[in-house]
């Protein structure tokens, strides 16, 4: 199984309630900064992808809530917040 | 518009220490948790020392949920190809009151939660604490779902981001060295195989510790404590050193730690059952935030109380006496009706007085001392060689062991053992 396939099949295995927006964005503009590269490994639930046109982009469904993109790559390049009450995932054993 | 005593944001350990302490005293209090019930968000290793604390809360963690309680301790240098273990087991703790358990925090939460609501403490779960209310320099109470809500004080106990101190300008944007992604899968093997695999009997539990090739030899390392029919499998990794070291991709270490053959054995046929992360305070006491303000308090994983000496990773403890520590500096504030920042210093006190802080400042060089990285690259290479050569039989004859050791331990690196010794020493 590809590392990319396995992630998924770990995700699937949390309860996750839908997200009425995303919490977590990338500042526009940011797409290309240095400093965002970084998310595309440190993220545990690989949730940021790099685009053909080299900028990085966010499918925030699957979020473990974390906040490693927050502290590595920082609030100048992530708008970061957690999501509402009622939302995201929800750990059955934590 | 509402009003209550007390606040407090977030009902992880310290939240519900704070709400049980204060409820059991007759204080108003109001928890806001944004999960759909306390632990829904929250991820530890699952190992927590019940010693510090059984004090502050007498008899109330004879009827808690706990695992397993600990009489194995594992430590392990994982080398490319080889490992080398410590082991430790021992009478005293197999002899009640036993020092630690493991424990899965979404059972654990939900238990405490009762408890403090059975002691009068209101919780509010779903509910997310959006802001904090300021007048004339002072936090009045939480925007929270929508919602004002008024407190003579409010106790921040949001966890590792605290994203609520940083509002409260207790803290600062966070700096990546201070900090450590843990990732973490519960993994279901039966009871029977758990405790034949970890050599236990009835709630008997195990702790395993590994550190090196975990991390590809920068900082971090990887665990298995036993819970009752599962295992919590995870690794941590220094934040700098994801950011730094290029070859490593965080989900990825989680997997490749699970195909080692020394941990592929002990998790055969294991299902795993749940995936999470989350943060861990790495910074130790210089970390350490501002702990009060005008009418705000901060305890637990928000301050900044977590520990790391290598061999123990401790944050459980400190939430839970902090979050107890943080309601008797209020009942104290509330006898002399002054929640200002004045009032509340007397927290500092106490913490400075306690196991908190004192364990922060005798651990203070910790950091920087476990920061090395011989010890996660290079020992456990040098040590696996040496015990290769020491219990290897080659076909001819086998050379004095003296030699053999002589061998590997050059001048330089008996220099550099004695460098990396006297770091060692400040710990
Ligand atoms: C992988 C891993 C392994 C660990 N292993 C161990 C171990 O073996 N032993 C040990 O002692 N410690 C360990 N720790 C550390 C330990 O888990 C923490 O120190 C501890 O959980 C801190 O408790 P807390 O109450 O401060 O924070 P948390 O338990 O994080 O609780 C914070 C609570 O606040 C809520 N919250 C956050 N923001 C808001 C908001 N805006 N509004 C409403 N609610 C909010 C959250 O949902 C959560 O319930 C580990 C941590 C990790 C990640
Ligand atoms: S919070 Fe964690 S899981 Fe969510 S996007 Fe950031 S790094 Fe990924």
């Amino acid at each position: 199984m590809s590392d990319e396939s396995r992630l998924k099949v770990k995700l699937g295995l949390d309860v996750f309630k839908p997200l009425k927006e995303p919490h977590i964005k990338i500042r526009p503009g940011m797409e290309k900064d240095g400093r965002l590269r970084p998310a595309l490994r440190i993220c545990p639930a690989g949730l940021y992808t790099e685009r053909s046109d080299g900028g990085i982009s966010l499918s925030i469904d699957g979020c473990l809530e974390c906040g490693t993109c927050r502290v590595g790559c920082g609030s100048d390049v992530l708008d970061w917040n957690y999501p509402d009450g009622d939302a995201g995932v929800q750990y059955r054993f934590g | 518009m509402e009003k209550f005593e007390v606040i407090i944001a977030g009902a992880g350990l310290a939240g519900l220490a704070a709400a049980y302490t204060l409820a059991s005293q007759g204080t108003e209090v109001l928890v806001l948790e944004r999960g759909d019930y306390p632990g829904a968000k929250n991820v530890s290793g699952g190992r927590i020392y019940l010693n510090p604390i059984r004090g502050l809360f007498p008899g109330l963690f004879d009827e808690a949920p706990l695992e397993r309680f600990i009489v194995h301790e594992g430590f392990s240098l994982l080398a490319k190809e080889r490992a080398v273990t410590l082991g430790y087991s021992g009478d005293e703790l197999r002899k009640e009151p036993h020092q630690s358990f493991s424990i899965l925090r979404s059972k654990f939460d939900r238990w405490f939660a009762e408890q403090a609501e059975s002691k009068g403490a209101m919780l509010l779960n779903k509910v997310r604490v959006e802001n904090l209310i300021e007048e004339k320099g002072r936090i009045v109470g939480v925007v929270a779902g929508g919602d004002e809500l008024r407190g003579d004080v409010v106790v921040i106990c949001d966890g590792v981001l605290s994203l609520l101190s940083e509002k409260a300008g207790l803290r600062t944007a966070p700096l990546p060295k201070n900090y450590a992604l843990g990732i973490k899968e519960v993994i279901k093997i039966t009871k029977e195989a758990v405790d034949e695999r970890f050599g236990l009997q009835g709630n008997e539990g195990a702790a395993h510790l590994y550190a090196g090739e975990v991390t590809k030899g920068r900082f971090g390392g990887g665990f298995i404590y036993t819970n009752l029919d599962s295992v919590s499998l995870g690794v941590v990794i220094g934040i700098d050193a994801l950011l730094k070291h290029e070859e490593l991709d965080a989900p990825a270490v989680i997997d490749s730690f699970k195909e080692r053959p020394e941990i592929s054995g002990l998790i055969r046929g294991g299902e795993t059952v749940e995936y999470s992360a989350h943060l861990i305070p790495e910074g130790g006491y210089d970390a350490v935030g501002k702990l009060y303000g005008e009418g705000v308090l901060a305890a637990g994983d928000a301050a900044g109380f977590a520990l790391n000496i290598g061999f123990t990773v401790r944050g459980m403890e400190y939430a839970l006496a902090s979050g107890c520590y943080a309601a008797r500096a209020i009942l104290q504030a509330k006898e002399g009706g002054d929640f200002s920042s004045r009032g509340l210093s007397v927290y500092r006190n106490i913490l400075e007085e306690s196991f908190v802080l004192q364990d922060l400042r005798n651990f203070r060089e910790a950091p920087r001392v476990i920061d090395n990285p011989r010890f996660f690259g290079h020992y456990p290479e040098m040590i696996g060689d040496i015990m290769k050569d020491v219990y290897g039989v080659p076909e001819g004859p086998k050379e004095r062991l003296y030699l053999t050791v002589k061998r590997r331990l050059s001048l330089k690196e008996l220099w550099a053992i004695f460098m990396d010794l006297r770091g060692v020493m400040k710990i």
